[in-house]
């Protein structure tokens, strides 16, 4: 039989020498559903280990006991923030095994959804971002430009979190007649509001000595450990799933895919700063190409049979590289889907981020990788 | 002898009437608008919450404070969706180690009966086999404006209730 | 259909080149390749695939249980990143363990990334990796007693 574990299951404190082992979570206003044990020397980190699996609800299990479509919502709820962008690649995977084709108006969409949804999980990211460096006015204002795009998407899906907006086939439901101009007016307003956003907190003082400098992650290491999403781009490399791979119609529209070669946080932070600004102009473009057509090719039966066959398929979510590998036995549910999650890849980057950093620094470089625990643990 | 013990008990159910009833109103009212939760995430509801405390939704103005304090100063614990067997003893430590009176409210569907992931091996069936709990609020997940009225809802039992 | 060979038809034919016949089945499609190989060559066509082909970037690690075939298939899907043309293709490295002894080599000094992957695929599958750096529980709860959750033999309890 397999071996059970030697650890012990609540290491609170092991005082051995001078070295000290605090837990920064569960229960932590900096960390949430997720604990780091940090073994510190002086101030000094020594060690991190990251310690997942406080929200592992065994979605991987739970799909194959579901049908194609059935699946749509409950890999959805993974990753909350970021709802379109998660569910993308599956919805791309199924349609290659059943050889279905999605219309052109329907891809148009899902990149407006998909997009959306980057908007909305970056100034998510931006609002806890705030808090963990003191700065509460941060928390405020990107709570509350959220929620101009949270609309857009209720406006689009139905609801605020969890649309199930893009399916096989195509979308789920066309665009109201109002959808152009309330999207044109808040991309408006955001704009500028991105400027004072940049005065506010990117370029402040504080906020660049706390960032500069911390937590520099190579781009050797980046490759090797196999870091994805915009903490790749923060270490110099231009390398985004929508370029490499372009998927739905990106091709044919115009953005450029920031990247900085300094590696530490503040360059991550930048490139989410940017990506904000270049998914309103996709958005912009989308709307304005979007041919009238038919939004969806044909509504799958619930339990519509896939041929056997297996599928590797990808897109850029909103913290990183998102990827299934989706295998079917001819029947109407899967045999097996793998979840390959952005967060789950970037946890290494935490224990060697962490090392050799003040205790300080924790939340700054912790929060900077975007990690989002939910997602990891699937 | 009978009546001096009639006049104390007299004198005591008047003393209870005229200082007991408003005193329990005005510690009734100053426990429900200054609610304090728990800064626990336990999973993905915790992200409508976070709208919750935006500048559109306020939950200030009813009373409820931010949640960035210790533990031992809070008094409302809000269990935001799934519990796994993994977290089950962590929650228990929580609540146990908040001083009385504590309330808990349990937020979307997981948190009730287990949800969408009723029949994973590590998800526990709801909440209510670990502590008791005053409110429900459906939904997956619920949106803010429940979570509102939900807060209104305890409220009033807070106001109900008897001095403890 | 194309005369010239195609980019994922090279890949193949470098790795067969090489390996020879124990290289078990190679599948192509646009973009996607699967290389299959025996578990005893695994570790050195996986040096191979990352020196002289650059792929250097760890994608997913998956195990699939086959009670049918009994065999676990574990396959390391990994893709390019310094090697800007090469960035679209994903090339899976494919091996079959037989079900009551899954023993794999560690493929931790050759992507680094693998150590979080390997970790939640010996939890949840049971393959036993030699020479991990630490190989313990990731995701699932320190008390679990039961076999590993993602084998088909699981039954699910609200089911």
């Amino acid at each position: 039989m397999l071996p059970v574990g030697q650890s012990l299951p609540f290491p609170i404190e092991v005082i051995s020498g001078d070295r000290l082992s605090i837990s920064i979570g569960p229960q932590h206003p900096g960390s949430g559903h997720f604990r780091i044990i940090v073994v510190l020397e002086g101030d000094i980190v020594a060690e991190a280990i990251p310690d997942a699996g406080y929200v592992h609800r065994g979605a991987e299990k739970l799909c194959e006991f579901r049908h194609f479509v059935q699946n749509i919502p409950l890999l959805e709820r993974t990753t909350l923030p970021d709802a379109n962008g998660i569910i993308f690649p599956y919805v791309l995977a199924v349609e290659e095994l059943m050889g279905i084709q999605a219309p052109q108006r329907a891809q148009y969409l899902r990149i407006i959804a998909a997009e959306l949804n980057r908007i909305v999980s970056h100034l998510y990211w931006l609002g806890i971002y705030g808090p963990f460096l003191g700065h509460t006015t941060m928390f405020m204002w990107p709570m509350g430009d959220r929620e101009l795009f949270m609309d857009l998407i209720q406006t689009i899906g139905g609801t605020r979190v969890t649309p199930s907006y893009i399916i096989p086939g195509g979308v789920r439901n066309d665009v109201p007649d109002y959808f152009k101009d309330q999207a044109l007016k808040a991309i408006k307003y955001f704009e500028r509001r991105l400027k004072e956003y940049d005065k506010l907190f990117f370029s402040n003082p504080l906020v660049l000595k706390r960032t500069q400098g911390v937590g520099v992650l190579n781009r050797s290491d980046a490759v090797a450990l196999g870091i994805t999403g915009p903490n790749l781009r923060g270490s110099g490399l231009k390398s985004d799933t929508r370029k490499d791979e372009t998927y739905s119609m990106y091709d044919t529209v115009d953005f450029d895919v920031p990247s900085y070669p300094d590696g530490d946080c503040w360059a991550r932070n930048m490139v989410r700063f940017y990506e904000l600004y270049w998914s309103m102009q996709i958005i912009k473009q989308a709307i304005e190409k979007m041919p009238s057509g038919p939004f969806r090719s044909r509504l799958p039966l619930l339990t519509a049979r896939a041929p056997p066959g297996e599928v590797v398929a990808r897109t850029e979510a909103a913290r990183g590289c998102m990827s299934y590998y989706v295998v079917s036995d001819g029947s109407s549910k899967p045999y097996r889907v793998r979840v390959s999650v952005p967060s789950f890849r970037n946890i290494i980057g935490i224990p060697h981020l962490l090392k050799g950093g003040h205790l300080a620094d924790v939340p700054a470089i912790y929060w900077s990788l975007d990690y989002w625990p939910v997602e990891a643990d699937k | 002898m009978v009546a001096p013990n009639a006049l104390v008990g007299k004198l005591t159910e008047v003393l209870v009437q005229t200082v007991g009833e408003p005193l329990r109103y005005l510690v009734n009212w100053g426990r429900l608008y200054s609610l304090w939760p728990v800064h626990v995430e336990t999973a993905c509801c915790s992200i409508e919450f976070g709208a919750t405390h935006g500048p559109r939704f306020d939950p200030e103005r009813f009373g409820l404070l931010e949640a960035f304090g210790s533990l031992r100063q809070c008094d409302l614990l809000i269990v935001f969706g799934t519990v796994t067997r993994k977290f089950a003893p962590r929650l228990k430590m929580i609540y146990d180690q908040m001083p009385e009176p504590k309330w808990v409210i349990a937020m979307g569907a997981c948190a009730i009966t287990g949800g969408l992931y009723f029949d994973s091996y590590n998800v526990l069936p709801g909440i209510d086999e670990l502590m008791p709990v005053d409110v429900y609020i459906p939904g997956c997940p619920p949106r803010p404006e429940s979570v509102l009225q939900a807060l209104i809802m305890l409220q009033e039992k807070i106001r109900n209730s008897k001095l403890r | 259909m194309s005369a010239s060979p195609t980019v994922e038809q090279g890949l193949a034919d470098a790795v067969k080149a090489r390996f020879g016949e124990k290289v078990v089945e190679v599948k192509s499609k646009p973009t996607r390749v699967k290389i299959s190989v025996d578990r005893a060559i695994l570790a050195d066509v996986a040096y191979f695939i990352r020196d002289n082909l650059s792929f250097d970037h760890l994608v997913s690690v998956d195990g699939t249980d086959y009670p049918k075939d009994n065999v676990i298939e574990l396959i390391y899907h990994v893709t390019s990143i310094e090697k800007q043309e090469q960035r679209k293709y994903i090339l899976s490295l494919a091996t079959k363990l037989p079900r009551d002894a899954p023993i794999s080599p560690s493929l931790v000094s050759v992507w680094p990334a693998a150590e979080y992957h390997e970790r939640e695929t010996f939890e949840m599958l049971g393959i036993e990796f030699t020479g991990h750096p630490k190989l313990e529980k990731l995701l699932l709860p320190e008390d679990w007693l039961d076999i590993p959750p993602l084998r088909k033999d699981f039954k699910l309890p609200g089911r």
